[in-house]
């Protein structure tokens, strides 16, 4: 199988092509050093990224306070996340770096607040 | 009237970033006056991360790279006073602010620090007919009310913009479960910074489509869809390419402006493409002790040069405060060249013993081209450059002894060699 990606390790934004069968990557080309080779790998074989959102407080100074996982996670279980999150409160006072919920859907990523509140 | 060695108008990063700078550099009282609830500026609604990767070579999200400043702050003895409304600066350098506690305030001060970062263009400046319906809001404005209030703006969106903010917001909105049906950028490139559009496009599977504007929204009380048309090479709109697509939400993220008011007003000498002040290589404006730095001098992409700029005018405005500034600079004017926009600083006192950066934009994306600093005819340096786009703040530097054999005469040009 093949797939034509952007990496995003750096400005440039380089074409990626990754040949890959269902156990392993063949081969990726079109990448201009390490780093692309190595993002086109996980991108194939385990895709993940940051989670950023907010959620909401009782009794701070805003409804909600923003936060972020302290790790990607896996990219196909971002919406899942959300719907954790979304259905999660915090009491006030937040702070920064407080976790919010802990291994969130077993990703081993906590997601913490990056404000205050 | 109260009297302070400096006062900083705007307490985002880059007026926390001058303000410590200036303290550090020994200006004893220091004020810093910001109209929102908390220091922090814009930072505070950015909640996305990838902010500090260059400053603190870490990637943080907003409110936890304004945080790392405001804790600084907090240890020394600058007065912060927000939701503080800065009205007026005078040519004798009295700022006039407002606020529920002090009432009218009048200071007086030695050094002013301008500080208050851009506005996002609105809808309003646009040719886009149609009424004025409920659900047409800028990106910032949706961030938010998502982000700091806790509010969904719409359900099904059209984003006007490719620039960053757009592309977050789209993002942003989907993620809490809105449909983002197309992002539409007038030109034939979009202006954000690659990674995002892979994370904010691709990974949701929201089309971008290039050239393209929205020509008129429809709905009376809340929106109800808007026409999006192609535009040829003169960016006008091809009538026979209008696409209806039903939404209640428009979002605009199409240009940022810098908040020049207050120093318009006082008659401080602005630079046409930036918007922002003419400045010199402290960033002092054309008048005595008054600098600028940040978002109201130039859009920048990173907050992490927003930084740097910002302590160079709190060191300038300290220079300056201690009567330790040139008392008979020698300024030459920055040129621009083929393929670059603008410069800042506009001028450069030649007298310096360090070297200068400059930094600037192109007007149009590069390939493989060379970017070329030229003094006085002479080709100081020439790199070269994989890519060069408008959405990218570049930098050249001008070498101290460079600047030592320069005069009142010479020049100063940076260009783009294909």
């Amino acid at each position: 199988m093949k797939r034509e990606l952007t990496c995003v390790a750096c400005p440039l934004g380089c074409s990626v092509t990754v040949e890959y069968t269902e156990n392993e990557v063949l081969s990726v080309t079109g990448n201009t050093c390490k780093r692309g080779e190595a993002y086109a790998k996980t991108e194939i074989t385990n895709p993940t990224r940051s989670l950023t959102s907010s959620v909401k407080v009782n009794g701070g100074m805003h409804p909600v306070v923003p936060v972020k996982s302290d790790k990607p996670v896996p990219k196909d279980m971002l919406f899942e996340c959300m719907k954790v999150i979304n259905g999660t409160c915090v009491d006030a006072p937040v702070s920064i770096g407080q976790v919010i919920i802990s291994n969130i859907l077993d990703t081993g990523a906590d997601i913490v607040a990056t404000n205050i509140d | 009237m109260l009297n302070y060695d400096l006062v900083v108008v705007g307490g985002g990063p880059a007026g926390m970033a001058a303000a410590l700078k200036a303290k550090e550099c020994g200006v004893e009282s220091i004020i810093v006056l910001e109209r929102a609830e908390t220091l922090g500026g814009i930072l505070e609604q950015c909640i996305h991360t990838g902010f500090g990767l260059h400053y603190f070579g870490e990637e943080l999200s907003g409110p936890e790279y304004a945080a790392k400043f405001i804790a600084q702050v907090e240890e020394t003895d600058i007065v912060v006073k927000t939701d503080t409304m800065v009205l007026d600066i005078d040519e004798n350098n009295v700022v006039t602010a407002v606020n529920k506690n002090d009432g009218l305030l009048k200071i007086q001060a030695k050094a002013i620090i301008l500080a208050m970062g851009c506005r996002e263009r609105p809808r309003g400046a646009l040719e886009i007919t149609g009424s004025r319906a409920s659900g047409i809001m800028t990106a910032g404005t949706a961030q938010k009310y998502v982000n700091i209030d806790g509010y969904m703006p719409g359900k099904k969106v059209v984003i006007l913009g490719s620039g960053d903010i757009g592309l977050i917001m789209a993002r942003r909105l989907t993620l809490e479960g809105a449909e983002v049906k197309v992002v539409c950028e007038l030109m034939p490139y979009s202006g954000g910074l690659t990674r995002n559009i892979v994370q904010c496009l691709d990974d949701f599977g929201i089309p971008l489509r290039l050239s393209t504007t929205v020509v008129e929204t429809h709905g009376k009380e809340r929106l109800e869809g808007v026409t999006i048309a192609q535009v040829d090479d003169k960016l006008q709109p091809i009538e026979s390419t209008k696409e209806y697509i039903e939404c209640d939400t428009l979002m605009l993220s199409v240009g940022l402006i810098p908040e020049n008011e207050l120093t318009k007003n006082v008659g401080i000498g602005i630079d046409r493409i930036t918007n922002g002040a003419v400045v010199d290589e402290m960033r002092q404006t054309d008048h005595k002790g008054v600098f600028a730095c940040g978002n109201v001098l130039h859009v920048h992409d990173l907050v992490d040069y927003v930084t740097l700029e910002s302590q160079i005018a709190g060191k300038g405005a300290a220079d300056y405060i201690a009567g330790k500034a040139d008392p008979a600079p020698v300024y030459v004017n920055t040129t621009t060249g083929n393929g670059v926009r603008y410069l800042v600083p506009q001028r450069v006192n030649v007298n310096n013993k360090e070297d200068i950066k400059l930094y600037f934009r192109v007007g149009q994306i590069y390939k493989n081209a060379k970017v070329v600093l030229e003094c006085d005819g002479k080709v100081i340096s020439s790199k070269k450059k994989v890519k060069l786009a408008p959405g990218e703040m570049e930098n050249v530097i001008i070498p101290a002894d460079v600047l030592a054999s320069m005069s009142s005469d010479s020049s100063i040009v940076v260009k783009v060699e294909e």
